[in-house]
Parts: C-alpha cells; sequence; structure tokens
C-alpha cells in the first residue's frame, strides 16, 4: 500500500535515511527544508502523512501545525512532530497543538516506520 | 592691648549668638526637628564638655609643671569610649527605657527608687562639682584679669559667677516644657566646642610656627625629664589620673547629662565611641608646644595657666589673644551651663518635689502648680550652685593651680562608680550597700581631699591639717593611718574609693534587697532582654470562676477565653461548665493574660478579683515599668522591621539575577542537547540501516549508497566531537577557569600568519584577500594561538558566506593611543542591525541560518577569547549599512 508521505526536515543527513526507510517500505516521499514551503505543499492536498520538525527556517513546526488544524483541508491530516528537544513541554505543546503523534530524535528505524504504516491503515479504513 | 569694652562686647555678642542659637532650635524643635541636628556629629560634640577651662588653660599649666602628666585626663575618658563603650550603650539603654533624668535617678531607680539615696547623691554631686565650678570663675576671672589688668579677682568672679546663673537660667529653665532633653542647649554646646576647638589649634599653631619654628625646634635640647615630668609614667599617680578621668567621664553629672539623657538615638554612641577620642586628641596635641615655648619665652613668675592668652598678647596678636580669651569662655560657660542644669535637675526632682509634694498634698492645692514650682525651684538652684562655686572661690582664694582643683571634684563624683556599676552589672547590689558605700566614701574624699583644699581656712584648721585632729597623727587627713608617703591624690583615691567599693559590696551581700529592689535590678541588669519580672504567686482566695471567665474574655476575647476555660475544665474532670477557682487555675490564666496585656497588668488584674481589691503601689510601678519597656522595645522593633526591609530587597534583586541566570543556564543546556541529538539521529539511523539483516542481504542497495551512509556516520561523528570541544571550550572560556597564557607581541603578526592559512580555502572559494596592515608595530599582550584560531573563525565565515559576485575581503589593522583594532571587511552584505544582537549568542538562530552550519558556538567563542586576553569582538556598520568585525585589544605601552 502505496502512501505519500511529506518530510518537512531541514538536516539533509535526517531526511536522507527517512527517505531511504519509507520507500523502502513502498511510500511516496517529498521533503521541504523549510517551514513556509512545508505548509503550502502540505496544504495542497499531496501528502496523506506529514512528518513535521519542530525546527524549521522560516516557521517553525508548531506554527505549521496551528495552521494546518485550522484549515477545513488539513484538519484530520495525520501528523507525526519530530523534534531534537524531548522535554516534557514540547510534547505537551505538541500534543496541544494537534499532532497525532510525538518522536523524539534520536529515533529507531523501526518505531517511525512502523508509526508510519499504523497511520496510513487508519487513513485508508 | 585690648580694650576692656572691646571683651565685654564681644562676650555679650557671643552669649548672644549661643542664646539666638538655642532659642531657634528649641523652637524648631518643637514643631520640626532640624535633621542635621540630630546628627551623631552634634552629639559628639555637646559631650566635649568634658574640655573644660581646665583644659583649655589648665592642661598648659599643667603640663608646664608636672610634663606628660596632662594627658592621663584625655587618656580615660579615650580608653572609656573606646574599649567600654558597651557601659555606656548600656546605661544609655538603660536611660531611654526608664527614662532617666540625671544620674541621682538612675541611681535611685535602681535601688527600689529611694528617695534617701536621690538626696544622698544629689547631696554628693553638688559638693564635688562647686569646686569645679569654682575652677570656671577663677579660670574666667584670671583671663579677663590678664586683659583688664590688675582688677579685684573677687569682685570679678563675684559678677561672673551672677552672669553665669543667669545665662543658664535663661538658657535651661526658660521654657515650661520641663522634660529632661534640652535641644537648644545641646546645639549652642556643640558650638562652643567647634569654637575652643579652633581657639586652642590657632594659638597652638601660632606658638608653634610663628613663635617657634616647628616641633622640631621645640622639643630640640629639651631634656626627656622636662618632658616627662616629675610624675612617673605608669607609676602610682599616673594610673589613678587614669582611672579618675574615666570615672568622671561616666559618673561627672554634666557628663551624664549629655551622653545619657541627651541621646537621642543609641546608635549615636558608635560614632562618639572614635569622635569623641579624635576631638580630645585635637584638643591636646599643642598642649605641650605651647607650654615649652611659654616656659621659655615667657619671664619668670608668670602663671603658667594663662599662656595659651599671654603668649599671643605678648607677639601682640591682639586678635588672636581674643580668639582665646573667648576659646576659654566658651570652655567656661558650656560647663558652667550643663552642670548647673544637671544639677538643678537633681536638687529639683530629688530634694524639692518630694517636699512640695508632701506640703501640697496638705494643703490641697492644685496640681497644675507642680511645673511652675519645678521650674522656680530649679532657678533657685542654679542659683545656688553657682553661688555655692563663688562661696568655694572665695573661701579657697582663688589661688590653686586648676587641673589641682578639677581633681578634687573628679575624685568626689568617683564615689558614685561602685554603686553605678554595681547596680547595672549585678543583681545582689542592695540599697543599703548603695547607701553604706557612699556615705563612707564621700566622708572620706571630704576629710582627705576637699576640705584640706582650703588650706586650713575652712573647717579643718592648719594644725589638724599638719598634725591630726586631737593631736592624732593616725588621723591626719592626708595620711590616714599613716600612710604618708602616697601623693595625696593618690592618698585620696585609695581612702575613699577603696572603701566606698568594699563596704557597698560586703553590706550588699550581708543585706536583702525589697520586691522592688529586686525587680528594678532585674530590668537594669537584664535591660537588653525585652520582657522580664517574675511572677508571684496570688492566693486564689476569694474569686469565683465566673469573674474570672469575664475577665479572661475581656482580655482575650470570647472564644480563646472559652477554649481556655473548656480547657481547665476538662484537666479538672468537668464536662459542663466553668472549672473550680484553684490556685493554680489563677496561675494559669495570669500567664495567659500576660501575654497580652504585660506581666505586671496581668498580676494586678489576677490580684483584684482573688480578693484584693487595692492595687498596691509595687504593681503600679511594674506596669508603668512594662510599658515602658514595651516603648522601647516597639522602637527597637521599627527600626529592626526598617533594616529587614532593606535586606529583603536586595535578597529579592539577588533572586531576580540569579533566576535570568538559571533562566539562562536552562536555555543553553536545551540548546546544547538539541545540538547534540541531531548528529546523534542521523548517526543512529544510518548504523540501524546498516546493520539490518534484511538491508544486509539486499542486492538493491548499491555499494555506493552504503559507503554513503557510513560516511555520513563519519561525518556526523567528527560534528559531534568537534560540537563537544567547543562547548567546553566555551564553558572553560567562560568560567575563566582556563587562564590563556598571554605574551607580548606584535597584532600584526597574527592577522598575518592567519591570512596565510585561509589562504587554500580562500583560494578554491575565489574570494580576493586585501591586507591594509598599519605601518607601526602593534605591541599587545595575547596569546597568538588563541588570537589566531579567532581571526581564521571569522575569515572562514567571510569565506563561506560571502554572496557577492566578486567576492573581496579586506583585513586592516590600526591603532590609537590605547587600543589595538583589527577589522575585517567583506562586501558580503553581512548581518542586519536587527540580526546584530543575536549572532554572538549561543546557538542563536540566526546563527544557525546565516552564518554558520554547524553548532553555532564559533563567534561566542571568539568573543569569550577575545575577553580572556582583555579584548573584545564586536559587529560594527560602516557608514552604508554594512556590517563588519572588529576585534580590539589593548596597546601595550612600551617604556
Amino acid at each position: 500500500m502505496t502512501t505519500r508521505v511529506l518530510l518537512a526536515e531541514d538536516e539533509p543527513n535526517i531526511s536522507t535515511s527517512l527517505t531511504f526507510l519509507l520507500e523502502r517500505a513502498g511510500h511516496e516521499v517529498k521533503v521541504e527544508t523549510d517551514g513556509d514551503k512545508a505548509l503550502e505543499t502540505a496544504l495542497s492536498g499531496w501528502p496523506a502523512i506529514l512528518v513535521l520538525d519542530v525546527m524549521l527556517p522560516s516557521l517553525d513546526g508548531y506554527e505549521i501545525l496551528r495552521r494546518l488544524r485550522d484549515d477545513v483541508r488539513t484538519k484530520n491530516l495525520p501528523v507525526i512532530m519530530l523534534t531534537a528537544k524531548g522535554q516534557r513541554e514540547d510534547r505537551e505543546t505538541a500534543m496541544k497543538c494537534g499532532a497525532n503523534l510525538f518522536i523524539t530524535k534520536p529515533f529507531s528505524n523501526a518505531e517511525i516506520v512502523d508509526a508510519i504504516k499504523d497511520l496510513a491503515t487508519a487513513v485508508s479504513e | 592691648m585690648i580694650s576692656v569694652n572691646l571683651l565685654l562686647v564681644v562676650c555679650l555678642g557671643y552669649v548672644a549668638i549661643l542664646f539666638v542659637v538655642a532659642f531657634i532650635v528649641d523652637q524648631r524643635a518643637r514643631h520640626r526637628p532640624i535633621r542635621w541636628l540630630q546628627s551623631p556629629v552634634i552629639y559628639t560634640l555637646s559631650i566635649s564638655v568634658y574640655c573644660t577651662s581646665w583644659t583649655f588653660y589648665g592642661a598648659v599649666g599643667s603640663a608646664a609643671r608636672n610634663g606628660l602628666e596632662f594627658i592621663t585626663i584625655y587618656l580615660g575618658p579615650t580608653l572609656v569610649f573606646v574599649g567600654w563603650w558597651w557601659l555606656l550603650r548600656k546605661l544609655v539603654r538603660i536611660g531611654r527605657a526608664h527614662r532617666i533624668t540625671s544620674i541621682a535617678d538612675l541611681i535611685s531607680s535602681r535601688y527600689g527608687k529611694s528617695s534617701s539615696l536621690a538626696v544622698l547623691v544629689t547631696l554628693i554631686a553638688v559638693v564635688a562639682i562647686t569646686p569645679y565650678i569654682a575652677l570656671q570663675l577663677q579660670s574666667v576671672t584670671n583671663s579677663y584679669a590678664v586683659i583688664a589688668g590688675d582688677t579685684d579677682g573677687v569682685t570679678t568672679a563675684f559678677w561672673v559667677a551672677a552672669g553665669m546663673a543667669l545665662f543658664t537660667i535663661l538658657f535651661g529653665t526658660r521654657n515650661l516644657d520641663a522634660n529632661e532633653r534640652h535641644h537648644g542647649v545641646v546645639a549652642a554646646i556643640a558650638l562652643e566646642a567647634i569654637v575652643k576647638l579652633t581657639a586652642l589649634i590657632a594659638v597652638g599653631v601660632f606658638v608653634t610656627f610663628f613663635v617657634a619654628d616647628g616641633a622640631a625646634d621645640i622639643f630640640d635640647g629639651i631634656s626627656q625629664e622636662a618632658i616627662r615630668g616629675s610624675g612617673d609614667i605608669f607609676g602610682a599617680r599616673w594610673v589613678t589620673l587614669t582611672f579618675l578621668s574615666a570615672t568622671a567621664v561616666i559618673c561627672l553629672p554634666r557628663q551624664f547629662q549629655v551622653t545619657v539623657v541627651e541621646n537621642i538615638e543609641e546608635r549615636h554612641l558608635a560614632t562618639a565611641s572614635w569622635l569623641f577620642p579624635l576631638y580630645l586628641f585635637g584638643m591636646t596635641i599643642f598642649i605641650m608646644p605651647i607650654a615649652l615655648v611659654g616656659l621659655e619665652v615667657m619671664p619668670a613668675g608668670s602663671n603658667p595657666d594663662l599662656y595659651v592668652l599671654t603668649l599671643p598678647l605678648a607677639e601682640q596678636r591682639n586678635e588672636l589673644a581674643l580668639l582665646a580669651f573667648l576659646g576659654g569662655f566658651s570652655s567656661a560657660t558650656s560647663m558652667v551651663i550643663v552642670a548647673a542644669i544637671a544639677a538643678s535637675t537633681m536638687v529639683s526632682n530629688h530634694v524639692v518635689m518630694p517636699i512640695a509634694l508632701r506640703l501640697l498634698a496638705r494643703s490641697n492645692a492644685v496640681s497644675g502648680d507642680v511645673r511652675n514650682l519645678l521650674l522656680t525651684s530649679r532657678r533657685i538652684s542654679i542659683a545656688l550652685i553657682l553661688g555655692l562655686g563663688f562661696l568655694y572661690f572665695y573661701i579657697s582664694g582663688g589661688s590653686d593651680a586648676l587641673a589641682a582643683i578639677g581633681l578634687i571634684a573628679f575624685v568626689g563624683v568617683a564615689q558614685f562608680l561602685p554603686c553605678l556599676l554595681g547596680g547595672i552589672f549585678w543583681r545582689g547590689a542592695t540599697k543599703a550597700g548603695a547607701i553604706a558605700g557612699l556615705l563612707i566614701g564621700s566622708a572620706l574624699w571630704a576629710y582627705t581631699l576637699f576640705l584640706p583644699s582650703f588650706g586650713g581656712h575652712f573647717i579643718l584648721t592648719p594644725e589638724v591639717l599638719t598634725s591630726g585632729p586631737w593631736g592624732i597623727s593616725l588621723l591626719r587627713p592626708q595620711s590616714l593611718m599613716g600612710l604618708s608617703d602616697f601623693d595625696p591624690l593618690v592618698h585620696a583615691v585609695v581612702w575613699s574609693v577603696g572603701l566606698n567599693a568594699i563596704i557597698f559590696v560586703v553590706v550588699s551581700s550581708l543585706t536583702k534587697p525589697d520586691i522592688l529592689e529586686r525587680l528594678q535590678g532585674t530590668l537594669f541588669v537584664g535591660v537588653y532582654r525585652s520582657t522580664g519580672g517574675a511572677m508571684s504567686s496570688i492566693s486564689a482566695g476569694a474569686a469565683d470562676a465566673e469573674d474570672m471567665f469575664i475577665l479572661a474574655q475581656r482580655i482575650l476575647g470570647l472564644e480563646p477565653a472559652r477554649r481556655l476555660f473548656d480547657e481547665i475544665a476538662a484537666s479538672q474532670g468537668i464536662t459542663v461548665g466553668l472549672p473550680h477557682a484553684t490556685d493554680a487555675v489563677i496561675s494559669r490564666l495570669e500567664r495567659e493574660l500576660a501575654g497580652s496585656v504585660g506581666a505586671a497588668s496581668a498580676h494586678a488584674m489576677v490580684s483584684r478579683i482573688a480578693g484584693r481589691q487595692t492595687v498596691g503601689m509595687t504593681e503600679l510601678i511594674d506596669i508603668a515599668d512594662e510599658t515602658q519597656q514595651v516603648i522601647e522595645t516597639s522602637r527597637q522593633l521599627a527600626e529592626k522591621s526598617a533594616e529587614l526591609e532593606r535586606a529583603a530587597e536586595q535578597l529579592r534583586e539577588a533572586n531576580m539575577r540569579l533566576r535570568a541566570l538559571d533562566a539562562q543556564k536552562d536555555e543553553f543546556l536545551s540548546q546544547v542537547s538539541h545540538e547534540l541529538r541531531t548528529p546523534m539521529t542521523s548517526i543512529r539511523s544510518f548504523s540501524e540501516i546498516l546493520k539490518d539483516s534484511e538491508i544486509l542481504k539486499d542486492t538493491s542497495v548499491s555499494n555506493e549508497d552504503r559507503s554513503r551512509f557510513v560516511a555520513i556516520i563519519y561525518d556526523e561523528s567528527l560534528r559531534l566531537t568537534r560540537l563537544l570541544d567547543e562547548i567546553l571550550d566555551i564553558s572553560r572560556l567562560e568560567a575563566g577557569s582556563s587562564a590563556l597564557k598571554l605574551e607580548p607581541m606584535n597584532a600584526n603578526n597574527a592577522v598575518h600568519s592567519a591570512v596565510e592559512t585561509v589562504a587554500g580555502i580562500t583560494l578554491k572559494a575565489d574570494v580576493k584577500v586585501t591586507s591594509e596592515l598599519s605601518p607601526d608595530d602593534l605591541p599587545v599582550r595575547a596569546n597568538a594561538d588563541r588570537l589566531r584560531q579567532v581571526l581564521i573563525n571569522i575569515l572562514s565565515n567571510a569565506v563561506k558566506y560571502n554572496g557577492a559576485e566578486v567576492p573581496e575581503i579586506l583585513v586592516r589593522t590600526s591603532h590609537d593611543d590605547r587600543t589595538v583594532k583589527i577589522d575585517i571587511i567583506d562586501n558580503g552584505g553581512g548581518v542586519t542591525r536587527e540580526e546584530a544582537n543575536t549572532v554572538f549568542e549561543k546557538f542563536a538562530r540566526g546563527n544557525r541560518s546565516v552564518l554558520s552550519s554547524g553548532a553555532g558556538l564559533g563567534l561566542p567563542i571568539s568573543r569569550a577569547i577575545m575577553h580572556a586576553m582583555d579584548g573584545d569582538l564586536t559587529l560594527e556598520f560602516t557608514r552604508d549599512h554594512s556590517s563588519f568585525f572588529r576585534l580590539t585589544l589593548p596597546l601595550l605601552k612600551t617604556t
């Protein structure tokens, strides 16, 4: 089952590894390294799942998430937040903004691949 | 010569000024106290009433006759103020807590408010200060005679005494508020203190530097014996004199008046403890030079007591002589005013008032008359005291040296010392002991010193002085029990003060104090403790539980009273209703009430309902004392709370600073964590990929991909290491724990070497680097490696982030007379002014996106390095708003 995954991540090495993993799992992957661009692509309706880093140039992950939840088109878009901060407050902020899942860097590959698989199944049902 | 008329005009004018000062201060004090008059300096100056004309004229005379011996008179007070200030503090505290009006009041109050003791102390004080007052009369009379020529000394002395009496009455008893403080007088005394100090120093400077050729000239050729005098330093007479002067500064009624009674704030004593000795030093510094020059310059037989006046006159310096006369006049008047006020307060409060009240009570007169009576009696006492002084002067013939007369007074008031010290430090001291000691001491003083001072003209005949009464030589006044080897003064002190103290201690130990004495003793000895007073048990007697409950309710409030009584009842096994009124319940109630209204009031109230209908005198006095203590305590509490408020404010500020620092630290840690997790994420993810058995077997994953993954892991590991190094580096630099080794070097060389190092990357990026180095050597103290590190960091940033089409970098060095500047300017546009604020922050966002790829610690580290070398790294702006970096270092001065 192929799912379109948008990766909003500005660290090239991390997006390289995630792209490799997700494509192997059969998904279609698009990478955005800039906050504004990521928001635009997400709103365009292309992705079925969004993997969103918190620290992005020009617009941070929380703000992107807030705007997506305010828009009818992306109100229910499954979003996995990635962050290298990992403090309790960051998790709470993410959940308050409407993230479906919160994953702290460094993550295990299986964790993120399985999470996307689960969300993809839920979306298709 | 100065004309007598001029002298009189000057003196009257001076007195008028003093009067105006006192008047204004009194008026103002009633409405709005003048701030600077409440200062510790004024307080200290008023204490200098210690320096009378005995000091002003007599000290020089004493130095001329006995060499350095005069010093002892100032050594004693200095020792007391520097070393024994805690004793004075206790006296001041007691004085405030009990509203003490005089030394007689303090002593009588301590020993159970004994009126007989008050009368005794008053009498001794009045007699003892009589010679002292006579001394002032004599000095003014003598100094007047110097200027006015040969006059009748007795007539002059009489008019001086009359004038001073009038003057003191006007000063001290002018207003009807007969309270214990005299703000106006204190201000006038302070002014006089300045006048006498100025006058004496002026004469001293004149004599030392104009009559003689400086101190070296005066002391040249003077033998040690002449300076030391006949007195043996640290011999019996020296020790006695020092002891006497130390005692006098505590016990003299006028010293007690200014130090204890007129004290406005206890902490003023702290200032006086060093400033008063300093004042004494100022007063005595020129005594010896004046005496020595006087002995040499003045004709033989001239009175050394008057050198201060006669030396300027002999040198034709009339205005200086006039100032000297005024200084002596000041010394005398200030002493007479304060001494007479202090003595008249004692006489009117302790002698006249008790008699008057008894008479008035009999005739049922209105109490409003009391105040007028008080003032009248004070006025009469003042006249009486000056009259006695004049009488002493008349009888003794006015011929003795000033110092000798003053010492008689000192020994007289020294009789107060045993019962005063015993009273405030020894609970066991009793009234009987105090009276016995005072009687013996003063009698011996009169017999061995006071009466002999008349030289056989008064009561004791010359025969008695030489061979003893009835020819019994063992009773000779100046060698009692055959102790004839002593100096008369030492002899008198040993007998009077010694026996006084022994009798005081022995009688105190043998007698028992009554209740009031015991209570007052506790309050005085333990004056620093806020509450005191033991509770005497009251028998339950006719007490009724209901009355007790009503009383408790009135004082404690309904609920607490009910709770208390329920509790007591429960302890007696009563479940409903009031407890039985037993003795235990009564004292429990008294204890509870004491917490609210004080022990004494509680005692009085409870004894009233327990059946003793009348409240005794003792209880009333207890209540009054406790009230005073409460007032004193609350004043201290107010001071304390102001102090605490200041401390709290400082703590709040410190706390805010710490919080800000703490927040910064948290932010830094969070940033560090973030920066470390990013490379670790890549490393973990790619190593998981590479060790995954499925991927291992998967042939569709090319070998190129695999080696690319390994390369990423390698790069990210390096990034992680560099990051850790940088974090450690900056925290060490900021903590200052790794001091850089600095050595002198030429800044131009460092720039040159850094530019060469980056030549590789500039060439690769096709960036043109131009150096404009200052032609002068640029000596700085720096660490060559670290300075190069900073330069390379900034240069490589300028290479990496230069977006210009033809990238160029200019490195320029220059200096002014204090600073060396190294500017690194590129044409890439740099950062905006808004970003400029954040580029030096650790892991700042502006750093990440604009200036660096890595952790963003490069610039903060560079700046920290520059700071560690006493220099700086800043972002500057050119006129066309493009930014450049500037390194500054202090220019090393080459000598």
